[in-house]
């Protein structure tokens, strides 16, 4: 063999090594994935197994009730329901609005660091401090009781961090170069906010909204510790009425439960045939969450395919 | 009547008259001028739009521009080059007050706006005034992701027109004094990402042009370009001396000699030669001047 074909054989020895830890890290990575999603999966298909007996219509339309094949996830369902409703008007509107002036208004001075440091923080605060905050605040303080707008505010806290960071994170994608071309129209400062950086970054926003959403939906801690009811035999008052004045807001300070207290407490009962209905309505809260998630990524999906910079 | 001239070698500039303007050799190819004696005469002598008076600008503590005079004549397209570094993007920013979006940034000086005598960089002076009034397009083409058509009538929402029929009216005429009407008549609709970046940067030039300002700043809008994109854009801007007063950044030469009646060379935030194009590019009064045209460094 010549001394080029020795140079190339050393060469393509070279890249097939190299080459070789390319394929090796993409196979770790793919079985690390794997590996969680498997998990996941199993307990899906876990709980989907164990619930079997009980899906049905009437475990939607069902009370709970002392009889365990009987009992449903109404009030549990509908109370997660408003819940969320409470959550999402409380927390959107809050959390953008605080993410934009951080984002775009607020001076870089040592005040809106620390306020900075702290939102981040806040992510990382155990829920149940929250909890504890929202029954001092919300249900004494404010007198609100234990009821449905308590457990929606509390959760609209709990996600606004999370809401707040995901929200910057979307304003910051904006390009410079799109806020100047406004500017340099004489757009004011509120005008390049609301034409252009808000409308442009919506996709963003709304999954880190859907996001929270998802983790507000499963929290149990806060809703139990401002006093949420395990058993509930009826309906928050609804809030659309056939007669004058329509709207009621009533709903807002009834008793509830949510989907994952309902779990609990099932869970905690003696009974065998409990664990059956704990199991199906794991199953359906965990199917809320991922559609949830599922939602957030079409969001984004349909949002990057309309605007790419 | 224009006659495009190239000449190669070392020639002695004397013979304008002829309308021949022989041409110093550049090392980045030889430059072509175009020369027209009679646009020559009427931009010598067509009214002063702004003027900039002993301009200085500031980023925090580093002085980027070092006490500017220039004038800027009415109609007439005046080009600034110099090397990267040297200012002249900085100056321009400095028309539309684009700095005051950067914190510690500071002017000293004039830049006066004629004939209302306004000095637009002064402290009392709104920046979102004086974007009213003078328009910009930049480097990269930065088309708003909306349609075609609210790219082009975006000015002029902001500037509270809500007639459906004149802004259709003034958002055709602007796509047409963009050169771009008969390419997008037909996809108003569309989003404006969807076009060529040479489109792109010709609806920024509509959507600037929509708002009728006095003076229309473009910051080297050709860098990001193909040639025969490039071409189209020259050749607009050429033309755009009928409605308004240009000043352009360039980083190319040839450019600034094609499309520019008056040329201010730049360096290190210092005016260093400021004349006639013709005049800069044949018969430069300074050393560094030349060897910037001539491509010795730069």
């Amino acid at each position: 063999m010549n001394a080029t074909g020795t140079a190339r054989a050393q060469l393509e020895r070279s890249v097939r090594r190299r080459k070789l830890v390319d394929q090796l890290f993409v196979l770790a990575g793919m079985a690390i994935l794997f590996a969680s999603l498997l998990t996941l999966a199993l307990l899906f298909l876990k709980l989907v197994h164990d619930g079997a007996p009980r899906f049905g219509w009437d475990f939607f339309t069902n009370f709970p009730s002392r009889n365990a094949g009987r009992a449903g996830i109404l009030s549990a369902w509908v109370g997660t329901c408003l819940v969320m409703l409470v959550t999402v008007t409380a927390a959107m509107p809050i959390g953008v609005a605080a993410a934009i002036y951080l984002e775009e208004y607020a001076p870089k001075n040592w005040l809106t660091a620390v306020i900075e440091i702290n939102v981040r923080n806040l992510a990382g605060v155990p829920s149940i401090i929250y909890g504890l905050l929202a029954l001092g605040l919300f249900v004494y303080k404010f007198g609100l009781g234990q009821s449905i707008v308590s457990a929606g505010l509390t959760l609209a806290l709990l996600i606004l961090p999370i809401v707040v960071v995901a929200t910057r994170e979307a304003l910051r994608a904006v390009p410079r170069a799109i806020r100047e071309a406004a500017y340099a129209l004489g757009a004011t400062h509120w005008e390049v906010t609301a034409h252009h950086v808000l409308p442009y970054s919506t996709g963003g926003i709304l999954t880190g909204m859907i996001i929270g959403m998802s983790r507000a939906i499963g929290e149990t801690a806060p809703i139990i510790t401002i006093g949420a009811l395990a058993f509930i035999a009826f309906l928050p008052t609804p809030p659309v009425s056939g007669h004058f004045p329509y709207l009621s807001f009533t709903w807002l300070t009834d008793p509830f439960t949510v989907m994952p207290i309902q779990m609990f407490n099932w869970l905690s009962r003696p009974d065998q045939a409990f664990q059956v209905n704990a199991a199906a309505a794991g199953a359906i809260l965990l199917a809320m969450t991922l559609l949830m998630n599922g939602v957030a990524i079409y969001v984004r999906y349909r949002f990057r395919k309309k605007i790419n910079w | 009547m224009p006659s495009e001239v190239k000449f190669s070698g070392l020639m002695p500039a004397t013979d304008t008259d002829s309308g021949i303007i022989p041409v110093r050799e550049s090392g980045r190819g030889a430059v072509h001028l175009n020369v027209d004696e009679a646009r020559r005469a009427s931009a010598v002598n067509s009214p002063i739009k702004a003027r900039a008076q002993g301009l200085s600008f500031y980023y925090g503590d580093f002085q980027a521009l070092k006490g500017l005079n220039i004038d800027f004549r009415e109609h007439q397209v005046t080009a600034l080059i110099g090397p990267s570094g040297c200012g002249k993007s900085t100056f321009l920013r400095c028309f539309n007050r684009m700095h005051d979006l950067t914190p510690l940034t500071r002017y000293e000086g004039n830049i006066m706006l004629y004939p209302e005598d306004i000095n637009l960089v002064a402290r009392g002076i709104d920046p979102i005034e004086v974007r009213m009034r003078i328009g910009m397009v930049f480097q990269k083409p930065n088309p708003f992701p909306k349609s075609i058509f609210e790219n082009v009538a975006y000015g002029l929402r902001v500037r509270g027109l809500r007639s459906r029929v004149r802004l259709a009216e003034e958002v055709e005429q602007a796509l047409r004094a963009a050169a771009l009407w008969d390419e997008v008549k037909d996809r108003l609709a569309e989003s404006g990402l969807s076009l060529s970046g040479g489109q792109q940067q010709r609806l920024c030039i509509a959507r600037a042009l929509a708002t009728n300002p006095e003076i229309l700043l473009f910051d080297e809008p050709t860098s990001a370009l193909d040639p025969i994109a490039t071409a189209r854009i020259e050749e607009l801007i050429t033309g755009l001396r009928e409605r308004v007063t240009v000043i352009i950044v360039t980083h190319n030469m040839q450019q600034a000699a094609r499309v520019s009646d008056f040329t201010a060379f730049m360096y290190l935030g210092e005016l260093i030669e400021f004349d006639e194009t013709t005049k800069i590019f044949t018969n430069p009064s300074k050393k560094a001047t030349e060897d910037y045209i001539t491509g010795r460094y730069g």
